[in-house]
């Protein structure tokens, strides 16, 4: 659709292009923010059932790798204190006590074998049903969320947004749960062995906690201006190669280059600077950790005999601290993964809370055949709760049969009348009927069958002609399409194609023209036979033979149905049975095409520099 | 794109090329900035010393420390306070230099990479700015773009791990070392695990690398699924499509998931074996190690040093199979690179600075030829516009037209020929002087994300009244005045919330402000309605004193020129008034026919009544 289907005007408040949405969410919205990462977990359990699996392997996960690692630590303890009697090695207890550690191990191999592809398998089977329920989702959304500045918004939620789960699921999710059961397990350990120890290696890791979060905080804070800079970056570059001719013509080569090489400098420059983040963040958890070690130590020599602990504990304390301090490093690693997945959860939430607003009557009333009559009745409608009205008490009265051409500039609120007319949205105020019946009652089926758009782009799928027209009309087989073609007139290009009805299109059609897409839009529209055609015609540029077969084609498919084009060509109009002139989201003037010339009024003005843009005196 | 060159290198090359290759890209990134990447190198070095150390003092300290300690189970100490501070103060120290050569290494790493970055980048931006305009309008936006960011970054992947790789080596050069020094029996243990994880490690990389570049092309596969049904929202609501595009959304994610699945099935296998190595390893190396002990071959230190040696093994063995993981990547990406490297340049030269002659100027073309890539764009060229008048070049898309203008203003010189500019050839005449006398406007009207008055100076000294005079000959002033800030709103990216014809109108303004003494439009007023482009030129006349060429389609535009050249396939193939051009040559009516139809549906000249300004208001 043109930009007009959003009604976008030149006006105040539109200047970075966005349609009109409450100004604190410029984007689409989120789950709630304040609730917090646990709510929008406890939530994205609800949206995505299939995690619950996931979370109970995850915690099975968890423990298997807690028992493994702590094996060792504690068979040295074990071998150091009780292996050996007056310097004689006891060969029965080594033999019995590295079977267990053996036994354990393997074990916990041969679980985690099974428990991780369960854990896989599981984390898949949401995402999978995370990603087609929000698909599935977004298409049943009206055309008021799903306008065309959204479109890349949309498409994020369903690739980007689900990877940041399936980013955070394989590096960072099951890391926190098994850090965490590791670091506890390790801190159950280290109270029995030798609690003593374990305060004074506590007392020692206190302040870890907050020059972490301190450091993490900075080093968030710093990544961020870095992609700023980036942006920054990015825009001088894009501007640069954009603008070329520009800076040329206008010896602006070294403005501009001073410009990118002071936003690539400053790029660099954050780049570095949160760079020292990282680079300390690391090594702070070793530091600390070699700190509590040296204060295991002393204190274990120096109080340990008077505690009653042994050689082995102390040695055995040396390990656990390092085993309790492991995971840090691969938190503070998941910790990026963790704030990405929360966020792409929660945007995701907040599209599957998205109201259904478009909800189809059961079983609605069905539409008779042939032509129809078209009514609106003080029809008003706005993009958003909060948007300003782009239709405004609009009221027509379209007899069956007649062909009525919509006139208006850009952002008059002519296209978004058109959407309404195929019920891509209910108006906020009034009501829509078709065949005397309200819009809102008509079968979905029927609704489809009886009324079609024909979008200006005439969007095709990545498939053959056949196909795309048979999305018209399921039920046509190849010679309903050639008909179709032949009823159009289109026989001779379908002709002229290398593999005729077989050609394939290419993504979005375009192996096509955008006037050949129109056509195959056109014949799509046909094989249907509805009542009531809307059709957007197409503002690019076509070539004067695909025009021509492009007229003849539309008037052969408005015979005998009722027609709404939204005309760009003047020359719709002046054909049409009735013209309508939109300003502002309002009807202005309305009349047959030689009336409102006599009238002097803004269509008149409209025609006189058309005319005078087209043909020459 | 990127995945199908991946795919290509994988196929054309082996492993082995790919190394050297790699090796060979680093070597350059090495020589560009080699002051942090040795500094980053040291850095790694003190780690992997330092890291050994460890394990030396963990091993020495429960010998000569813990252990007796506990043996003289007597009332007081069993050790010295002294030894006991001095134990740990060593353990502080060797963990301060390691700290130091963790922080020196990813400090300067970093810094080696960002480095790269930053002069890859200001290569590829510098030379963007010396290509031929061509270059520019035959690449998307897009992917010049991906040069400068996703490529140059692709391009330096492969320096990422590099330090910490170095780092791997060495921690295992030197435990093994250490571990025969120590004792060759239980470095047996040793040497046997880490070969063992090694293998392991890379089998696991070797195995999972192509399943996960199949997945990445798979989520590239979902997307576009993505991207076109919702931007067929409008057709797949209107037939009721959805529960189609669903099914057909379901099957691409249901391919990534079996794909997942797959990856999951091989991480699975190798996950929990490379957990465990080490743990058995460990439980070898106590079983063989108490009965050395008990033969009086090593203290339970030894036992101890080993054992936190394997602990500290696993982490950097599990990294040493992604050393090489993004070497085809970057590879990919250099090559890209070096394609926008070596991209010819042809840029004007200036060897003198001849001033240009005071008053009106006329344009001459002598016999100009000029070819882009082998193919003759203009052939022969020559015409005359004396000074103050007003023509119009017309000719069918790809006569040559746009390179015609492109080299009166000398973005460019001819092959052959000659172009003069009041008498003076251009090629003699001082460039900065050209570009302050003869402006260009072009049909895509650029505006910069600044102000409409920044958009109009270009950073040239000029009071506001003089933008205003130029804003109102170019029939602007009334639209940006009813902007939110009037002349210093800013600009969304491209100016998009402005129709075409507006910002042809800022960019004509952007022309005239400089107040040229040669004008020439290339087809800059063709989404101007035909009633608005009659005042502009109107009210052009009366207020400059210019010579103006006019590339045009259309024929409200041409019929205001003094005459017409008339270009067909690089040469010019008639000259004279448009009416007379019309009754005589057959191909140029035909031509001007066919625009007239295609005009019919062309929507650029939007209507904007609400801005033709009553012509009193033109000029003051």
């Amino acid at each position: 659709m043109s930009p007009g289907a959003s009604g976008d005007v030149v006006a105040p408040e539109g200047l970075d292009g966005a349609p009109p949405t409450d100004p604190a969410s410029p984007d689409l919205p989120s789950a709630p923010g304040p609730a917090g990462a646990i709510a929008v977990l406890r939530r994205g359990l609800d949206a995505a059932p299939e995690f619950r699996v996931g979370l109970r392997a995850t915690v099975l996960t968890a423990v298997f790798s807690a028992i493994g690692r702590l094996t060792v630590p504690l068979l040295f303890q074990q071998v150091i204190d009780r292996g050996f009697r007056d310097g004689e090695l006891r060969v029965g207890f080594l033999a019995v006590m590295c079977s267990i550690a053996i036994a354990v191990i393997g074990g916990v191999w041969a679980a985690q074998r099974v428990v991780a592809m369960r854990l896989w398998r599981a984390a898949e089977n949401a995402l999978y049903g995370l990603r087609g329920r929000t698909f599935a989702h977004i298409h049943r959304l009206s055309i008021s969320v799903q306008n065309e500045e959204r479109r890349g918004a949309l498409v994020s939620r369903v690739t980007n947004d689900v990877e940041t789960i399936a980013q955070f699921l394989e590096w960072g999710g099951i890391n926190w749960v098994v850090s965490i059961t590791l670091m506890l397990g390790t801190l159950i350990v280290m109270l029995i062995y030798a609690w003593h120890l374990t305060l004074f290696a506590l007392l020692v890791l206190l302040p870890l906690f907050p020059i972490m979060r301190f450091l993490q905080r900075n080093m968030v804070r710093a990544y961020d201006r870095v992609r700023t800079n980036v942006g920054d970056v990015l825009t001088e570059i894009s501007e640069s190669v954009m603008g070329a001719a520009v800076v040329r013509a206008y010896g602006l080569e070294e403005r501009t280059n001073d410009r990118i090489r002071t936003a690539i400098g400053r790029q660099y420059r954050s780049q570095v600077r949160a760079n020292v983040f990282s680079a300390i963040v690391f090594p702070t958890g070793d530091m600390f950790g070699s700190f509590a070690v040296a204060v295991v130590v002393g204190a274990g020599v120096w109080w340990g005999p008077g505690w009653d602990l042994s050689a082995g504990t102390v040695v055995a304390m040396l390990f656990l601290i390092s085993l309790f301090l492991e995971p840090l490093a691969e938190l503070s690693e998941s910790f990026d993964h963790t704030q990405n997945a929360i966020s792409g959860f929660r945007k995701i939430l907040g599209v599957l809370d998205l109201p259904v607003e478009v909800p189809e009557p059961e079983p609605g009333v069905a539409l008779a055949a042939g032509a129809l009559p078209v009514v609106a009745k003080g029809v008003s409608f706005r993009y958003g709760p909060s948007g300003p009205l782009v239709l405004d008490d609009v009221s027509i009265d379209i007899p069956a049969g007649h062909h009525v051409a919509v006139v208006g500039e850009t952002g008059s609120g002519k296209t978004t009348f058109a959407k309404l007319l195929c019920r891509l949205a209910d108006p906020v105020g009034g009501k829509v009927f078709v065949g005397d019946t309200d819009l809102r009652q008509v079968a979905a089926q029927s609704r489809r069958d009886a009324i079609r758009l024909v979008p200006q782009d005439g969007f095709l799928f990545d498939t053959t002609i056949a196909e795309n027209v048979r999305f018209g009309n399921p039920d046509a087989d190849d010679a309903a399409v050639l008909g179709a073609f032949a009823e159009l007139g289109l026989d001779d290009w379908l002709a002229r194609l290398p593999d005729g009805l077989e050609t394939r299109v290419g993504e979005r059609g375009d192996q096509l023209s955008v006037g050949e897409r129109q056509l195959v839009a056109l014949v799509r529209a046909q094989i249907g036979s509805p009542g009531l055609l809307i059709l957007d015609e197409a503002t690019s540029a076509v070539d004067p033979d695909t025009e021509q077969a492009i007229t003849r084609a539309l008037t052969r498919l408005g015979e005998g149905r009722t027609t709404v084009a939204i005309a760009h060509r003047l020359s719709t109009a002046e054909t049409a049975d009735l013209v309508v002139v939109f300003d502002a989201g309002r009807i202005v003037e309305a009349g047959t095409h030689a009336e409102l010339v006599e009238r002097n009024g803004i269509y008149a003005g409209l025609y006189g520099s058309w005319l005078g843009n087209t043909r020459t005196a | 794109m990127e995945t199908t060159d991946i795919r290509e290198a994988d196929a054309d090359a082996s492993m082995g090329r790919v190394l050297t290759r790699g090796l060979a890209l680093i070597g350059t990134y090495v020589r560009l900035h080699p002051l942090p990447f040795s500094l980053a190198v040291s850095g790694a070095a003190l780690y992997a010393a330092t890291t050994v150390a460890t394990s030396v003092v963990f091993g020495r300290i429960t010998d000569r420390v813990i252990t007796p300690a506990f043996a003289e189970q007597r009332d007081g100490h069993g050790i010295a306070g002294a030894t006991v501070i001095t134990s740990m103060l060593v353990i502080l120290g060797v963990a301060l230099l390691r700290g130091i050569g963790i922080v020196g290494r990813r400090f300067f790493a970093g810094m080696f990479v960002a480095r790269t970055q930053a002069t890859l980048r200001n290569r590829v931006v510098e030379k963007y700015q010396r290509l031929p305009l061509a270059y520019h309008r035959g690449n998307p936006t897009g992917e010049l773009l991906a040069h400068a960011e996703a490529d140059v970054d692709a391009a330096t992947d492969l320096l990422h791990p590099l330090p910490y790789g170095t780092a791997v080596i060495l921690i295992i050069l030197i435990s093994t070392v250490a571990l025969v020094a120590t004792d060759w029996v239980l470095a047996l243990v040793g040497l046997t695990l880490i070969p063992v994880l090694a293998v392991l490690n890379m089998r696991f990389t070797r195995r999972l690398e192509p399943l996960a570049r199949a997945a990445q092309d798979q989520v590239g596969h979902v997307s576009n699924v993505a991207h076109e049904s919702f931007d067929g929202a409008l057709v797949v609501k209107t037939l009721g499509l959805e529960d189609h595009e669903a099914r057909r959304f379901d099957r691409a994610a249901h391919e990534l998931r079996v794909q997942r699945i797959g990856m999951g099935r091989v991480r699975s296998i190798y996950g929990p074996a490379v957990d465990a190595l080490p743990g058995l390893a460990t439980i070898a190396l106590l079983a063989l190690g108490a009965w050395r002990y008990s033969t009086g071959a090593v203290t339970t230190g030894v036992l101890v040093q080993f054992a936190s040696l394997f602990s500290l093994l696993t982490a950097p063995l599990r990294v040493i199979s992604y050393l090489l993981f993004d070497f085809p990547r970057s590879l990919v990406g250099y090559a890209r690179l070096r394609r926008v490297f070596e991209e010819p340049v042809r840029l004007p030269e200036v060897t003198r600075r001849d001033p240009l002659p005071d008053g009106p100027l006329d344009v001459v073309a002598h016999e100009v030829s000029f070819r882009y890539a082998e193919a003759p764009v203009l052939d022969h060229v020559s015409m005359r516009v004396p000074a103050g008048s007003t023509v119009a070049v017309v000719g069918a898309t790809g006569a040559g037209k746009s390179t015609l203008t492109q080299l009166l203003v000398r973005l460019a010189d001819p092959d052959a020929g000659r172009i003069e500019i009041g008498g003076l050839d251009l090629r003699l005449a001082d460039p900065d002087a050209v570009r302050r006398e003869v402006a260009v406007v072009f049909q895509e009207s650029f505006l910069f994300a600044t102000t409409v008055r920044a958009n109009i100076t270009l950073g040239q000294a000029v009071s506001d009244d003089e933008v205003e005079v130029a804003a109102r000959v170019a029939q602007a002033h009334r639209f940006i005045t009813r902007l939110p800030q009037g002349y210093d709103t800013v600009m969304g990216e491209r100016g998009v919330t402005l129709s075409g014809g507006q910002r042809q109108r800022i960019a004509l303004a952007r022309a005239l402000v400089r107040r040229p003494r040669v004008l020439i439009l290339d087809d800059a007023t063709s989404a101007v309605d035909p009633t608005v482009e009659a005042r502009i030129l109107a009210s052009m006349r009366q207020e400059l004193d210019t010579t103006l060429i006019v590339v045009a389609y259309r024929n409200s535009t041409i019929s205001l020129a003094d005459f017409v050249v008339f270009l067909a396939d690089g040469r010019v193939a008639a000259v004279g008034p448009h009416e007379e051009l019309l009754a005589t040559v057959a191909a140029y009516e035909n031509m001007v026919r066919a625009y007239e139809r295609a005009a019919d549906a062309d929507d650029e000249a939007e209507i904007e009544a609400d801005d033709i300004a009553p012509l009193d208001e033109v000029g003051r």
